[in-house]
């Protein structure tokens, strides 16, 4: 099939050897999309095993010791091992280098490092999690993880440590890149807001990370020389762990959302053939919130005992935070006025993703209201909203922006109806899902429960009917996205006509993605009034 | 309601207040999310892609449409703020002639003392129509306390305590929770507060046995832990009385002045060289370790009854 | 020196080299914030507990912390001459400065090696065999700072002073390294040099000013 002119990254060389030791960036992002679908589905199985236990009040399915090493099991794998590195490491990675029209990220080889680094980690932390488990809930909270926990502790955060250090060096990777790969004429204001947010993403996870990686230390420090740091039985205080723990946690929510914001950003216009409306503005919205999401920690220690003037100060900054995530809300949907719209697959997860980010925030709202959060924090509300911003928000965008450029990843094209059929099922499922937890919060039950006040039944039913919808729906597109590698159409190389620098080559891209580097015109996202696309640079 | 519950039961005035703000947050997010929600469906339907709708005079000017809706959600986020630190600080001023209890949590019960000696585990029994003030603290992890009827949380964080007050109006009997995860029996650590009507729960104070008050076991502590031996009168070595020091201010030897309240006594107890009265020796030994979390209440409620203000129970 | 060829991302060498330079100072961020948190929590506990601390902190060797102080100051600057050194092309001189640089962080860590087994003998190193009793617990707290935020800080002069070396045998070879290399390993050395002289006032100096 392939002569000697369509050589691409995918079968320039085939051999196992040319995978594991490749510094190419589009085969890391496979490398790493392989690795993140198979912890996805792992901690997916944790998150149906909670579900099934919560269908009756009073347990039976799982102990109440595996009960807890199930959710901490669920959120360390999904939170560390596949939400962080969700989207930089697969879309960044293979977009970032093609829309800046550069032939490759600066570091080649430290991607490479990245990745394994991220296996070593990955590894490590599931071994700990399979030999017996850890049974502290993800945040690992003092001094119950150091004086009171039994299970891997240490060899889980040791896992979570390395898998930091991949996160910095992929973060360092991005930052240099945009800054000193760009082709010429892309000035910062023509870059496409998904290299804005991954630009944002990387500087918090160049910022945030090492802080995570210290705490994490002193508490292995803790745990195995019985020295209290946090421990208060030794002079330690607990709620300088919770500090500093958050001091990272909290960001790394905008290591989760900012890049799916970015992928919507790039899908709204293209699928309403209309420019972006308020570029500026969405743009500087981003890097306002890797900023102002610095400062907002606190937020999760109101009942913690913290003083009530950091409380009051937290409350504010945890406002100020919300408004940038609304104006950029508003922006998408300005820039559906009056735009041409097709409701192709990445479309309609656009659509999920604007609905369910939108509830998110204004949950979020109710949370930082001070008084709120007292009764709501540490329930099924938090749960909820968590979920609505992570998975209806990162993972819808994740999803949107895989089938979006799964054409020029694979170079085929996926079955569309199969692909809005799992995108319309996975936002109903989804709500079902999550929506009842808002009730069950409200009602006040709280979280890491594995029995509960039968009264609360009829919820936690619906939200597991929801979740095994939902597995269906993440589930599918296994099976057609598979499919589609072997039997799926060509793609040629600008199948959405869309506008980026990613389009110019062909589907799938060669395997130093441009011959030359394109000589940029305009900024990203130019439609004639007509809709037509007015390329960021001419096909060359 | 019964068969599908939407609300949390509503226990006292301050569940009330709450359900205010709560209700004011539903009509905010209602509105957004409808009117996000209209335009998508709006726009979706009235530009698809095939439809012949009037897309001349396109909005180009982008700023003003910014400068308004980013102002329009600041004003209306600062709003809700205020309101939600408006009651937030009312949990910060807890009333003078509250009635008294001690809570203390351990893996994995919740143990009530109640000023009269009366003991309960998984269990509170308060009056109605009366302020009540908890003073809790944990014995091991961090656990947090919170009755939803009620709308209020506290987490108990080991070596120090914490308050929290309320008052309940509706008798009957409340689920009690412990919200912050515990370890492995985490969702078994709570039970039931019980609100009675101030002449049912006097009758059950009286039916739980004639025990000695909590300020009198104390004070038969103060004797065997040999605290009476300096702070007593005629003591062999020159330590503070502690007659009329609670609740008032207690100038230390740094300079500083500190309120004698429950978590200076714990601490003076516990860690005594960390603040030390004005004008004594850095001398009393610390108690670390040696006196339990019960007994540390015992000790407080006896040294806040010889103060000028004796808490009422 | 001729110009080599930058690797095939990158259209000229100057770029690549540029990149190299912000690849370091973006890493030297991510360090900041990693010696940083544990400065914060040092900070913190120093503030809840500033006699202790200070009693503490008179336990420490500063005749020996002095020393190394001076030592790291000195070698930070033959590292700034070997990077200009390299810059003008004199690759024997450069060879020496990083030589000197190496074998005085060497010295360094030597001396703290010589500390550490002091404060072993006097039973201040917790985890080990650090006398409770006779110190305090607040010590053992300040101790178990001490002795993180000095062996974290080790750990990263042990990997300077392995890059420094190979610099330096390298430059005396017929292969010398970029001066781009030295120029980013320089960075590096400065960086840690700079973090002691954080550690030394507020482990140090702390508790002396009485």
């Amino acid at each position: 099939m392939h002569g000697a002119g369509t050589e691409n990254y995918l079968n320039a060389e085939t051999s196992l050897r040319s995978w594991l030791l490749t510094t190419d960036h589009k085969r890391i992002a496979l490398l790493y999309f392989a690795s993140i679908t198979f912890f996805f589905f792992v901690g997916g199985l944790a998150a149906g095993l909670i579900r099934l236990q919560l269908i009756t009040p009073y347990g039976g399915l799982v102990g109440a010791d595996t009960y807890n090493r199930l959710f901490t099991m669920h959120g360390i794998i999904m939170v560390w091992f596949f939400l962080i590195p969700s989207i930089p490491t697969t879309l960044g990675n293979f977009m970032v280098p093609m829309m800046i029209g550069a032939r490759d990220l600066a570091f080649p080889r430290l991607n490479l490092t990245s990745w394994y680094l991220y296996i070593a980690g990955g590894l490590i932390t599931l071994s700990a999690l399979l030999l017996g488990g850890v049974d502290t809930g993800w945040t690992f909270y003092e001094p119950l993880s150091t004086a009171y926990a039994n299970g891997y502790v240490v060899l889980a955060v040791l896992g979570i440590f390395i898998a930091g250090f991949s996160s910095v060096l992929t973060g360092l990777n991005f930052i240099v890149t945009i800054h000193k790969l760009r082709a010429p004429g892309l000035i910062w204001y023509r870059l496409p807001v998904f290299i804005w947010s991954t630009y944002a993403t990387s500087l918090i996870l160049v910022l945030a990370t090492p802080v995570l990686a210290m705490t994490l230390l002193m508490l292995a420090a803790e745990r195995l020389l019985h020295v209290g740091i946090f421990d208060p039985a030794l002079g330690g205080d607990p709620l300088l762990f919770q500090h500093m723990f958050w001091f990272y946690s909290h960001p790394a929510v905008y290591i989760m959302i900012l890049p799916s914001m970015g992928v919507i950003s790039e899908i709204v216009p293209c699928f309403s053939r209309k420019n972006l409306f308020g570029y500026k503005f969405v743009v500087w919205c981003s890097i306002a919130i890797a900023a102002i999401g610095f400062l907002v920690w606190g937020h999760h220690m109101f009942v913690s005992g913290q003083s009530l003037y950091a409380s009051l100060v937290f409350s504010f900054l945890s406002y100020a935070v919300a408004v940038p995530s609304a104006i950029k809300v508003f922006n998408w949907i300005a820039t559906m006025h009056k735009g041409w719209i097709r409701f192709d697959a990445p479309m309609l997860y656009a659509f999920g993703f604007i609905g369910l980010f939108t509830v998110g925030g204004l949950t979020g709202l109710f949370l930082a209201a001070l008084a709120v959060d007292v009764h709501v924090t540490d329930t099924y509300f938090v749960v909820a909203h968590f979920h609505y911003i992570m998975v209806g928000g990162a993972v819808m965008g994740y999803f949107g922006g895989l089938h979006y450029w799964w054409p020029k990843i694979t170079g085929r094209l996926y079955p569309e109806y199969w692909a809005r059929f799992t995108a319309i099922l996975t936002f109903f499922g989804f709500n079902l899902t999550f929506f009842p937890q808002f009730i069950l919060g409200t009602l006040g039950m709280p979280r890491r429960y594995q029995v509960y006040p039968p009264e609360f039944q009829i919820w936690h039913v619906l939200s597991s009917a929801g979740a095994s919808i939902l597995a269906v729906g993440y589930a599918l597109p296994i099976f057609y996205l598979g499919w589609s590698i072997v039997r799926g159409k060509r793609a040629p190389a600008d199948p959405w006509r869309a506008t980026g620098l990613e389009w110019l080559t062909r589907s799938p891209p060669p395997p130093h993605n441009f011959a030359a580097a394109p000589e940029v015109l305009r900024g990203p996202y130019c439609y004639d009034e007509e809709g037509n696309a007015l390329p960021q640079a001419a096909h060359g | 309601m019964r068969g599908l519950p939407f609300w949390p039961a509503r226990a006292g005035p301050y569940a009330g207040q709450w359900d205010g703000l709560f209700i004011g947050l539903l009509i905010v997010a209602f509105l957004t999310a409808g009117l996000v929600v209209f335009l998508l469906i709006l726009y979706a339907a009235r530009y698809r892609h095939d439809s012949k709708a009037d897309r001349s005079n396109r909005t180009k000017k982008s700023w003003r449409f910014e400068v308004s809706w980013t102002v329009a959600s600041l004003f209306i986020f600062v709003l809700l703020g205020l309101w939600g630190a408006h009651l937030f600080v009312k949990l910060y001023q807890p009333p003078k002639d509250a009635l008294q209890i001690f809570v203390v949590g351990k893996q994995w019960m919740w143990k009530a003392q109640h000023p009269g000696g009366q003991r309960e585990i998984n269990e509170l029994h308060v009056p109605a129509g009366r302020d009540v003030r908890l003073v809790m603290a944990s014995q091991d992890v961090i656990h947090s306390f919170f009755i939803p009827a009620l709308r209020i949380k506290q987490d108990v964080v080991p070596g120090r305590y914490e308050t929290l007050w309320f008052r309940a109006d509706r008798p009957g009997r409340y689920h009690l929770f412990c919200a912050e995860y515990c370890g492995t029996d985490h969702a078994r650590m709570g039970g039931w507060v019980t609100v009675m009507t101030p002449r049912d729960f006097g009758r059950w104070l009286t039916d739980q046995g004639g025990q000695p008050s909590l300020a009198l076991q104390g004070a038969a502590l103060f004797r065997r832990y040999g605290c009476s031996g300096c702070h007593g009168p005629g003591g062999a070595v020159r330590a503070p009385p502690l007659e009329g020091v609670f609740g008032g201010p207690v100038p230390l030897s740094d300079g500083s002045v500190v309120i004698a309240d429950e978590r200076y006594i714990r601490d003076s107890i516990l860690t005594p060289k960390a603040q030390v009265a004005a004008g004594y020796q850095p001398i009393m030994p610390s108690f670390a370790g040696q006196i339990g979390e019960d007994d540390l209440a015992k000790l407080v409620a006896y040294i806040e009854s010889l103060g000028p203000e004796k808490p009422k129970g | 020196m001729a110009e080599q060829a930058p690797t095939f991302q990158y259209a000229t060498r100057a770029q690549q080299d540029d990149a190299s330079a912000l690849g370091m100072w973006t890493f030297l961020a991510t360090e900041v914030l990693f010696f940083g948190a544990l400065l914060a929590g040092y900070s913190a506990y120093r503030i809840t507990h500033p006699a202790e601390f200070a009693e503490a902190a008179r336990h420490t060797r500063i005749v020996l912390g002095a020393a190394n102080t001076a030592i790291l100051l000195t070698s930070s600057a033959f590292m700034a001459m070997a990077v200009e050194m390299t810059g003008a092309g004199r690759r024997r001189a450069a060879a020496f400065c990083l030589a000197i640089t190496a074998a005085l962080g060497i010295g360094f860590m030597l001396i703290k090696g010589w500390e550490y087994s002091l404060e072993y003998g006097e039973q201040l190193v917790p985890g080990l065999d650090f006398d409770v009793d006779r110190y305090g617990g607040i010590a053992e707290l300040f101790f178990l700072f001490y002795f993180f935020a000095t062996g974290v800080h080790a750990l990263h002069l042990t990997i300077g002073i392995a890059m420094v070396g190979g610099l330096a045998i390298r430059s005396a070879s017929a292969d010398p390294p970029k001066a781009i290399s030295v120029r980013m390993i320089g960075l590096y050395w400065h960086f840690v040099d700079v973090v002691w002289i954080f550690l030394f006032p507020l482990i140090y100096l702390v508790g002396r000013n009485a």
